[in-house]
């Protein structure tokens, strides 16, 4: 399980979407706190999606991706096939998730 | 150091990179330029061509620049990357994506907006750099907070 990522996958006429949403906050750097101090950068930036071992995607993200991130995506694939997507930050934070094609 | 320890001390380099997670793949050049000229640049291989094949979904108008959603489409044969550039970003390249031969040619997500600009959509197909644009009108910005 994850606590970070919510994804569903689903089959129709051989095609998989792929909807997930991750909980991150992405700061950009550029921000400074109520202190005027500013707030380091912090942001995803890979999501790598695998199928058997084999990546059908992968995402390279910098700061300008919004807050909690929304990434869907397409690939050619089956129903009952195990998806894992798993991301990774520039602080060295990593969290995955495995989701069955529904 | 001998040549054979040089080339030992090299393999084990090589073995530690491609174990590490060294964001090979992550284009770092691309992602710290701070015009969009640069950005096609370092992406592309040559000047990008014209595709009205490329789709782009975006509100003509976001009333919230920190939450914009996109997403991109391409009738296009052999799509390996999809780049989202928006022009007047502080740091204009959002994302990139890599695709497999699996993959199909669809992104969608969700990117911050300064304030009104184009976004700028390249699509990598057999070998050839594609471009598209649209723009997005934005009400309150989205990336200073």
């Amino acid at each position: 399980m994850s606590d970070s990522m919510r994804v569903r996958a689903k089959e129709k006429d051989g095609v998989v979407t792929v909807k997930s949403l991750i909980t991150h906050p992405m700061e950009t750097g550029l921000r400074k706190d109520d202190d005027g101090k500013a707030i380091p950068a912090h942001f995803i930036k890979e999501v790598v999606a695998t199928v058997g071992g084999q990546t059908v995607f992968t995402a390279n993200w910098g700061t300008g991706v919004a807050k909690n991130p929304y990434l869907s995506f397409k690939y050619k694939g089956a129903k009952g096939d195990t998806l894992k997507l798993s991301w990774a930050d520039n602080d060295g934070h990593t969290d995955s998730i495995e989701v069955t094609v529904q | 150091m001998n040549r054979r320890h040089f080339m030992e001390a090299g393999a084990a380099l090589g073995a530690w990179l491609a174990a590490g997670r060294a964001w090979a793949a992550w284009p770092q050049g691309a992602f710290e330029a701070e015009e969009p000229a640069s950005v096609v640049s370092q992406l592309a291989s040559g000047k990008p061509e014209h595709s009205d094949a490329i789709h782009i979904k975006a509100p003509e108008i976001a009333e919230n620049g920190a939450v914009v959603p996109i997403s991109v489409s391409a009738d296009l044969e052999e799509v390996s990357k999809i780049s989202i550039v928006v022009d007047k970003n502080p740091l204009p390249l959002t994302s990139t994506y890599e695709l497999s031969a699996d993959a199909e040619p669809y992104v969608a997500t969700r990117v911050k907006m300064l304030k009104t600009s184009e976004v700028l959509v390249l699509v990598e197909a057999g070998g050839k750099t594609y471009a598209n644009k649209r723009e997005v009108k934005v009400t309150i910005g989205g990336c200073g907070g």
